[in-house]
């Protein structure tokens, strides 16, 4: 009995060391994201090395696929399986419906610690936090009413720069007289309200803009402006490739940088393709703010959700990629890399591009009124179900050259009714 | 009850070898109890939800069945599904069976030919998505290709078509199935008794009637089992989908389970996704369980 | 004499059978020509040229960087299909053998219950079935991806053996059981020897389906345990700059060659297992 016993004690014994030196080890951080693309690729192996110099282990989780579609059923999957990683790059209001769930870890100790209330604009911070504490990390900002310009086409068709729409298709016309493919666009659902979204916040202004995404009001959603944001965005549509379906927007910025396309509506990660190609801006290109909406900055904000984790290692592990994803060192090479403003607010501007040091003017300009608006078309306004809902209206709306604007009015208002 | 347990008296061997066949099945039977019809029912319990983001249980009646009714875009899907779905079924076994006929007229090189229709079945949907997104690419694929071959006026821009876009889908996923139904009827064709059809041109009946009175007919086994694998890969096409176009133009190519997905998974709305879920067996099932019905009943009388 | 006129005019149908089969090959054929092609083409050549050019310069460029990118994931693929696969096939021999030998009261109905399993769209048990994987302690690993595929491709593999199994002479089995043989002994000695042609049809369906799953490895399988079908889309669905195709292309077929493989060197044993019975009813 008493050797039972004995034999019984050593095995319990020796089946725990294994145990203990696991706890030992170094803690994991597993990351899921879509960061996938060149640059992105590369501002997330820069992260990586850093969490690794700091001693920790990074796993890896990238799911390509439908703007982070793919991605987020295997985390929805996995947060079903009780099995979530360290960290998942989730962002805008989705934040508050991963922390209605009680599924996110909050970073109350690294965020004290670093200052996070002193170096993030308010509206960021805000986002970020539920139930007043930080449950995410934003990574950077990205600016979306851009229009990027070719300015040696333009030159070639006699085009200036515009300024307002009228000027917009002015400039269109004589780039599609020239032979060019006006407005270079890749047909896919995010893309056309990318374009929609520009339009409303140039012909609606940013409180319409509000009022819309927003609010989803009745009367601005059916009113005479936004009948007219339908009529604009047919009339845009006659100036894009006829075989842009299914085109990645990346695809599409090529034809810009190789001198195919005039011009481009699109956020400011356009500008990573623009690095790529080793093109210098101000100089081989021009970016200005999307016609009419100067002032303004619709604004899509890509972080980092922390999950609850129960083992202390890997909690260590998720503290330091909370803490670094912050660090100016990362901030400046992703969002070089990315295109994207940082969303520190006491960075050096001087190492930033052209095209970055006005953005970050402009989002200090727009933070003082009312310019400042979330991206609908990157889910930064709404639901993912209104956003659903408003991508299938704008989307086929643009795909049917005969559709009627003020039906389309009429099906966007009941379709984000039905959606809510 | 009563007589297994006096068997189990009589003889515990005995009862074990006439228990056997039931505890062989009995792991595959939970397997389908839960991973089939247990999820099946917890899908049909959502849909009578209001789950958006994540699963809840707050109750809400046909709701979301109506948002689905009201809703554009799953028209378009079921629209889709139907003419995809007939049309690929009808072309792959019209196509398969013409060849089988052909190739079992003692073709020199059979097995290779074999081979050459038989190998797109190996490949995965996407791999088939991605190959035939850029054979019909308009300016990069065939269309290019014509082109420079001197056809000048050459046009095959389907992929971008709101109208046509799901004709392409037709297109590759007959690319890849009908060899495989050739295969299925090739081998009913080696199976049919010879005498018959000799029997059949002595009394002067042509080739082609042989066929289409005697041949094809005894075949019905065969077009069952076609039938099965081929509605299998219409309703699983979502790879083939979402690799070639993506639901697009707009959504005019999206099919039942794409919208099922992007609703459930990428729009946070959990209940409509279930919704259409169920409705989309509903119709499977309506259109299945008559001809599942009919012919096992058909296969007990034999 | 009439034979030799019979063969005249057969002759020219002869000749448009060929000639439609021959057709037909080239359909077939091309897009995995122009895959191969556009593989081995530099971008600028892909750009200039068209789909069945011949590459100006042949280049091992797009393979070598494919096999970089989705080559570590090739094993994964691997270590997932080979266990499935012969489970998967085993558990259907069995219940094919016991839905055609041995069947009770309410077998019948179990087939039935289980060939409309062929038709549920998987989609639908992401969620319950990560809830499962989840309690069970197989959420994100191999094993349960194993799992998985071993449960949903009951249905055809059963089907499968079923169908074989009922086209056995019943009297065979019989004679055998009143010689007092059990249950796996006429399994064994008897059905398992003579199941050769199916267990191929089988092992071939079940190894393409397996190997070409996309949406249960991208949803099961996470990071460095996810199979080469993720793998792909994750390098086909996001381009850098210019999107290269030869990569592209040259990934498809690898993730492509083992299922291709199967298909051609077994491809007769297939055709020669369906033409045994898998189709008879």
């Amino acid at each position: 009995m008493n050797a039972i016993n004995r034999l019984a004690a050593v095995v319990a014994l020796a089946s725990l060391l294994p145990l203990s030196a696991l706890a030992e080890g170094p803690g994991t951080v597993e990351v899921t994201h879509w960061w996938t693309s060149g640059g992105e690729k590369a501002a997330v192996d820069t992260l990586k090395k850093q969490i690794e110099a700091d001693g920790f282990i990074w796993k890896d989780n990238a799911v390509a696929g439908g703007g982070g579609a793919a991605a987020m059923t295997v985390l929805k999957s996995r947060a079903v399986a009780g099995n979530p990683p360290a960290a998942a790059q989730v962002k805008g209001p989705d934040i508050q419906d991963w922390g209605s769930l009680g599924l996110l870890t909050e970073l109350d100790d690294v965020s004290k610690a670093n200052n996070w209330d002193g170096l993030l604009p308010k509206k960021v911070a805000e986002i970020m936090k539920y139930d007043g504490h930080y449950v995410a990390v934003p990574v950077n900002i990205h600016r979306v009413n851009w229009l990027w310009i070719n300015p040696q086409v333009f030159e070639k068709a006699g085009a200036s720069v515009p300024t307002t729409l009228d000027e917009l298709f002015v400039a269109a016309d004589k780039l599609k007289a020239a032979g060019f493919i006006p407005l270079a666009h890749g047909g896919q659902p995010w893309q056309d309200s990318t374009v929609f979204e520009d339009l409303v916040l140039s012909i609606l202004g940013p409180k319409g803009y509000h009022a819309a995404f927003v609010d989803l009001d009745e009367a601005t959603l059916t009113g005479a402006q936004m009948i007219e944001v339908f009529k604009t965005l047919q009339r845009l549509g006659t100036y894009m490739d006829p075989n842009r379906a299914g085109r990645d927007w990346n695809i599409a910025a090529a034809e810009v940088i190789n001198g195919k396309a005039g011009m481009q509506i699109m956020g400011d990660w356009a500008k990573s393709e623009w690095t790529a190609a080793k093109k210098v801006a101000g100089k081989d290109y021009t970016c200005v703010p999307f016609p009419g909406t100067q002032g303004s900055f619709a604004y899509n904000i890509d972080s980092l959700v922390m999950f609850k984790l129960k083992d202390a290692n890997d909690i260590k592990a998720q503290n330091d990629l909370a803490k670094v994803a912050l660090e100016p060192k990362f901030q400046t090479v992703f969002n070089q890399n990315k295109g994207s403003l940082p969303v520190r607010q006491d960075m050096d501007m001087s190492q930033f591009d052209a095209c970055t040091q006005k953005s970050a003017a402009d989002f200090k300009e727009a933070e003082k009124g009312d310019g400042l608006q979330p991206s609908m078309a990157h889910n930064m306004a709404t639901t993912l179900a209104v956003q659903g809902a408003i991508f299938d209206v704008v989307t086929n709306f643009l795909n049917d050259p005969k559709a009627d604007p003020a039906k389309a009015v009429k099906q966007l208002n009941s379709a984000i009714k039905s959606a809510k | 009850m009563s007589t297994v347990a006096a068997l189990n008296k009589a003889s515990p061997l005995d009862a074990l070898q006439r228990w056997l066949p039931k505890l062989v099945l009995a792991p595959s039977m939970l397997i389908v109890l839960v991973g089939f019809y247990g999820y099946i029912f917890w899908t049909l319990l959502i849909s009578f939800t209001n789950s958006s983001f994540m699963p809840s249980y707050k109750w809400v009646g046909l709701t979301q069945y109506a948002k689905l009714m009201e809703n554009d875009r799953w028209w378009v899907a079921s629209k889709n599904l139907a003419v995809f779905g007939g049309l690929f079924i009808g072309i792959s076994l019209l196509v398969g069976v013409l060849l089988a006929i052909l190739l079992d007229q003692r073709i020199r090189r059979e097995g290779f030919i074999r081979t050459v229709y038989l190998y797109p079945m190996a490949l995965s949907m996407i791999v088939t998505g991605t190959a035939w997104k850029w054979l019909l690419n308009p300016g990069l694929g065939l269309d290019k290709m014509l082109r420079d071959w001197g056809w000048e006026g050459f046009r095959m821009d389907w992929l971008v078509d709101p109208d046509r876009v799901v004709y392409c889908l037709v297109i590759a996923a007959v690319w890849q199935a009908s060899g495989f139904v050739m295969a299925l009827f090739l081998a009913g064709l080696r199976g049919v008794d010879q005498s018959i059809i000799r029997a059949a041109q002595v009394d002067g009946a042509s080739l082609p009637t042989i066929y289409l009175r005697i041949v094809l007919p005894s075949l019905r086994p065969v077009f069952f089992s076609a039938l099965m694998i081929l509605a299998h890969i219409a309703i699983k096409s979502f790879d083939l989908v979402a690799a070639m176009t993506a639901g697009g133009p707009g959504y005019s190519s999206d099919l039942p389970a794409m919208f099922m997905y992007s609703f459930t998974f990428s729009r946070g709305q959990m209940g409509m996704g279930s919704a259409s879920a169920i409705l989309m067996l509903g119709a499977i099932l309506s259109i299945l369980v008559p001809y599942l019905y009919s012919e096992l009943r058909n296969k007990r009388h034999d | 004499m009439t034979n030799a006129l019979a063969s005249r005019r057969l002759s020219l149908s002869r000749l448009a059978i060929y000639a439609t089969l021959i057709a037909a090959c080239a359909v077939y054929l091309i897009p995995l020509v122009v895959m191969l092609l556009t593989s081995f083409k530099s971008p600028d050549d892909i750009r200039t040229g068209n789909l069945l050019s011949w590459p100006e310069v042949i280049t091992g460029i797009g393979w070598i960087k494919a096999w970089d990118t989705v080559g570590g994931y090739f094993w994964n693929s691997v270590k997932i299909t080979l266990p499935a696969v012969v489970i998967s096939t085993l558990l259907g021999a069995l219940n094919g053998y016991v839905l055609s030998m041995w069947r009770f009261r309410g077998s019948q109905l179990f087939f039935g219950l289980l060939l409309f399993g062929c038709f549920l769209p998987f989609q639908t048990v992401l969620l319950p079935a990560s809830f499962t994987l989840g309690k069970l302690g197989l959420a994100s690993t191999t094993t349960g991806l194993v799992l998985m595929h071993i449960v949903y491709g009951l249905a055809f593999t059963t089907l499968f053996f079923r169908n074989y199994y009922t086209s056995v002479p019943n009297a065979l089995v019989q004679a055998a059981r009143l010689d007092g043989a059990g249950f796996f002994t006429i399994f064994g000695k008897i059905l398992l020897p003579m199941s050769v042609p199916i267990i191929m049809v089988c092992l071939i369906w079940q190894f393409t389906q397996i190997w070409n799953d996309f949406l249960f490895g991208v949803v099961f399988a996470s990071g460095d345990a996810q199979p080469i079908t993720v793998a792909l889309n994750n390098l086909v669905n996001t381009s850098t700059g210019v999107k290269e195709y030869n990569v592209d292309m040259a990934a498809a077929m690898i993730a492509g060659l083992p299922t291709l493989l199967v298909y051609v060197l077994a491809g007769k044993y297939f055709l020669r297992g369906l033409t045994a019975g898998a189709v008879k009813g």
